[in-house]
């Protein structure tokens, strides 16, 4: 009874800890090239959920998560170019307003194109009820689903970051932006580009979720502040670490219930982030020498 | 000097003159929302010290606006009745910090009166400022709005949890507030003027307040930590204390308005300490010009009067998205010193340069 | 008598030693250079005795005080003032404004008094403000008080940089390359000036490349060579080092 009650929790965790995890490395791929937190980040995965139920109406379910995942990655690209781009040296402060003000809107859109209600998609495979049975422990596929996806969008980043020319391009204007313009990059577009991956792994990530957390238009504020904690917990700008963090977070979120009532979740997982900034800015896997010389 | 007096001024004769115009045509409804709109001003103009002159952006001001708030609501509205024969209880209400009043369903109920409330919150208030404010202020940038936003989603996250606070529901039936004989702060329609008044005299003594202090010496070192940090280190400013006192004060102008406001609506719930409110403060102080306090009073003002009127309807939060976002483009020292040559510049330059 | 002292203070950067085992006393109405090729650790140094930074080991005394774990504000409160080789002040504010700044450790109007602007924070107000327009006068810049900081000239920067520091009367100044970017004759006329202040009864201790300036004005002349103190000594005994003379023959070949 009680490893069963602990998995089930563990199963959870490992669940949300994807979603975190992936919007963590949104952040991470964003501010890497730009040195911008986008507040907007969680907006992408509940467009990409709620677009994908949306299309699911009248196509079957991978294309609607294709065309969810291919709307939200035409919307970040978009946002880039028309609040980033053409700014010239933008203060930090200026560039939170204006992605919290991006974040605002596609919020209100979303209001007012989908309404209040909670959607959400059918399972991939099976229903609700439906399980599988691993070591004794019975787990939904859905799970297995998106464990599945958040592998396979970590390991073709990791593909395209070293493996391509345009990723290895996106690297060299992270690691610095002067230098690489000066080799004949287009930095600019480098970090549209770099907008528009953020959101299509959030809009996929919002997609395989969907059917075990459900979307509604105000999920994306809580998950962008769920996906920088996990951005710090791991370092930001490492976004390797991101998944392992997405994780832990998940986790404890998961087993806090146990202890705490449910509201408090989010209460506990803020106070982590906050904990966390103040004693270790670097991250849990973070050099604290190489992050001082950052501008915390 | 005499700038600050003739402005101050200016200020109480707009106030008089639009109640004087309400009352002339017959619109006097519209003071409820010109004194909630006082309200939330007060709020605002606090922020903007703790934005414009200290440089620091808070996107939990909501949560002090809730912990004042919240802390008179309860303490006006739980009923001590129970407890009167114990010795602590009874030699409160001897003292008069608690006192008896008749609940809605008539009954005889015992609970903290709103001076003692008032007092409560601000010592809370200015306790959590304290220790938030404490790591909060060593961190910059993005860390420093994420820390804050992450401040302002507990207390909302809290609130919408705890029964004691009435949850999604939130606190009704709080007392009236009472100032002096015959006079008092409430929803009521027949003080409908006075509380008006009383609002914008909060607003205009905080605001003097507000300018005799940045014309001080306090002012003078707030804007040198703004302008170098290191170097107003150097000439002995202690920036982190500077940070925090602002921060605490600009807490408690929030915490104030946040007590009158709940008494005058007789009630809060949750949605005042959320993150859009904390957003949409920041969005009036960019608006009103970051850093003039003057701009952000006009723009508080008459934003805050046209959303609590409902003229931006469903798209209330939309429209404060939208201020932020064109703010931020086009004129991030606010819409009173929009230069317009030089946006109309800057379009023609990326233009070319992305013709190129 | 000892205002300033440094016992064997290092520094390190990385995988760079940018000052070692530094150790040198500033007596009180003196005048002291501190020279050294580029990269030397001057700035360093200086940064490590108005706690800028905090040394890896080592003492600094203030008054016979330890003064190296204090912040910057602390130690400006104690009586040090400085001014910095890339020039700080403070933007957005006025010439004046920013002299009045200096005078931040002399006044204490806090934020009650401010808010409520009581006669005496008027008062003192006033009193900063002519303070301010008198080291102005002093420094020959008086007619740019109502200037933007910004707006003004390199030269007129660096007067009003230390027209901030005059204001706070420090028990000690320290001027980190204050000729630089100063033709001949404005160069000679700091020489004066910095006489002038220690007239005042202000220590100085300067970092500065003009030779001619140190060696006219300082009582005495510590040499950095890579971190390390290479000479400490009268300027006339200093320029006859063997030493000194390698380091900086070595520093003209190149
Ligand atoms: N914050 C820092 N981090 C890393 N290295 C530093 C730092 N500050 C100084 N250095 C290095 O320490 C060495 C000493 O620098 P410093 O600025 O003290 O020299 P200096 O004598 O003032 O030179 P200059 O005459 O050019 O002003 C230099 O090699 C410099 O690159
Ligand atoms: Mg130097």
């Amino acid at each position: 009874m009680f490893l069963e009650l602990f998995f089930q929790y563990l199963v959870a965790g490992l669940t949300y800890g994807t979603i975190y995890a992936v919007v963590g490395i949104g952040f991470n791929i964003i501010y890497n090239t730009t040195g911008i937190i986008n507040f907007a980040q969680g907006e992408f995965v509940m467009l990409g959920g709620m677009t994908a139920v949306s299309l699911h109406a009248f196509l079957p379910l991978p294309l609607a998560i294709a065309g969810a995942v291919l709307v939200t990655m035409a919307v970040g690209g978009l946002i880039e170019m028309l609040f980033i781009r053409w700014l010239v040296k933008p203060s930090v402060l200026r560039m939170i307003i204006i992605t919290i003000g991006v974040s605002i809107l596609i919020r209100e859109g979303a209001l007012h194109l989908w309404g209040e209600g909670i959607r959400s998609l059918p399972y991939f495979t099976g229903n609700e009820v439906s399980a599988i049975e691993i070591g004794g422990v019975r787990v939904s596929p859905q799970v297995l689903w998106a464990l599945g996806v958040a592998a396979i969008v970590v390991l073709l980043l990791n593909v395209f970051f070293h493996y391509t020319m345009l990723g290895r391009e996106m690297r060299a204007c992270a690691s610095n932006r002067d230098a690489a313009a000066l080799c004949g990059i287009p930095t600019r577009n480098m970090v549209t580009l770099s907008f528009v991956v953020s959101a299509g792994i959030g809009a996929l990530a919002g997609c395989v979720v969907s059917p075990i957390t459900q979307t509604q238009y105000g999920i994306g504020a809580g998950l962008a502040i769920k996906g920088f904690t996990v951005a710090i917990l791991g370092g930001l700008g490492n976004s390797m670490a991101a998944v392992g963090a997405g994780f832990i977070l998940g986790i404890l979120e998961s087993f806090s219930i146990w202890v705490m009532p449910t509201a408090y979740k989010d209460a506990i997982s803020i106070t982590i982030l906050l904990a966390m900034l103040f004693a270790r800015p670097s991250g849990l896997f973070g050099n604290s020498e190489a992050a001082r010389l950052k501008e915390f | 000097m005499f700038q600050r007096f003739r402005h101050i001024t200016a200020l109480a004769a707009a106030i008089a003159a639009v109640q004087l115009l309400t009352a002339a045509t017959g619109k006097e409804f519209f003071l409820t929302q010109l004194t909630m709109a006082g309200y939330y001003t007060l709020v605002i103009i606090g922020l903007c010290l703790l934005m414009g002159y200290a440089g620091q952006i808070s996107l939990g001001h909501a949560g002090f606006f809730a912990i004042g708030g919240y802390t008179s609501a309860v303490l006006t509205t739980v009923d001590l009745s129970a407890w009167k024969a114990a010795p602590a209880i009874s030699l409160l209400a001897k003292s008069g910090i608690l006192t008896g009043r008749a609940d809605l369903y008539g009954g005889q109920i015992l609970t903290v009166h709103p001076w003692a409330a008032f007092l409560c919150a601000l010592c809370i208030t200015i306790v959590v400022a304290f220790l938030i404010g404490v790591p909060v202020l060593k961190l910059k940038g993005h860390y420093l709005a994420m820390a804050t936003l992450g401040f302002g989603t507990i207390i909302y996250s809290v609130v919408l949890a705890t029964s004691r606070f009435g949850a999604a529901d939130g606190i009704s039936s709080v007392p009236a507030f009472p100032l002096l004989p015959g006079l008092a702060v409430t929803g009521g329609s027949s003080q409908r003027v006075a509380n008006y008044y009383f609002a914008w005299l909060l607003v205009t003594v905080g605001m003097l307040l507000l300018i005799n202090l940045i014309h001080s010496r306090v002012g003078r070192a707030l804007r040198s930590i703004h302008g170098a940090e290191d170097a107003a280190g150097a000439m002995g400013v202690d920036a982190a204390r500077y940070k925090l006192n602002t921060f605490i004060l600009s807490a408690v102008y929030a915490a104030v308005a946040g007590v009158f406001l709940t008494h005058y609506n007789g009630g809060i719930g949750p949605s005042e300490a959320s993150i859009m409110k904390s957003v949409r403060y920041v969005a009036i102080v960019a608006v009103g010009g970051m850093g003039s306090l003057w701009g952000t009073l006009i723009m508080s003002a008459v934003l805050n009067f046209l959303s609590l009127r409902g003229y931006f309807g469903t798209f209330d939060d939309a429209v404060f998205g939208s201020i932020l976002i064109a703010v931020m483009l086009f004129s991030p020292e606010g819409v009173l010193k929009l230069d317009i040559r030089s946006l109309v510049g800057r379009w023609i330059r990326t233009d070319r340069k992305a013709g190129a | 008598m000892t205002l300033l002292e440094a016992r064997s203070i290092s520094k390190r950067f990385g995988g760079l030693q940018a000052v070692k085992d530094v150790s040198f006393s500033v007596a009180q109405g003196s005048i002291k250079a501190v020279i050294g090729p580029n990269g030397a650790g001057k700035t360093t140094l200086f940064n490590l005795l108005s706690g800028f930074i905090a040394p890896d080991s080592g003492e600094v005394l203030l008054r016979g005080m330890p003064v190296q774990d204090l912040p910057s504000h602390a130690i400006a409160t104690r009586g040090l003032s400085r001014t910095f080789q890339h020039i700080r002040l403070f933007g957005g504010m006025s010439a004046l404004e920013n002299v009045m700044v200096g005078r931040h450790v002399r006044s204490r109007a806090g934020f009650m008094a401010g808010m409520l602007n009581l006669a005496w924070t008027r008062a003192e107000e006033r009193d900063i403000r002519d303070r301010a327009l008198d080291s102005m006068e002093f420094l020959g810049i008086g007619q740019l008080a109502h200037a933007n900081a910004s707006s003004l000239s390199y030269g007129q920067q660096r007067a009003v940089e230390l027209a901030r520091s005059l204001t706070s009367e420090p028990e000690i100044l320290l001027l980190d390359e204050p000729a630089a970017g100063l033709n001949m004759r404005e160069t000679a006329d700091l020489a004066v000036l910095i006489t002038k202040i220690r007239d005042r009864g202000i220590t100085v201790l300067i970092v500065e490349h003009d030779m001619s300036l140190v060696m006219n004005i300082s009582d005495e002349v510590v040499v950095l060579s890579y971190g390390e103190k290479i000479a400490d000594n009268k300027p006339l005994a200093v320029q006859k080092d063997p030493q000194v003379v390698r380091v900086y023959l070595g520093e003209d070949e190149c």
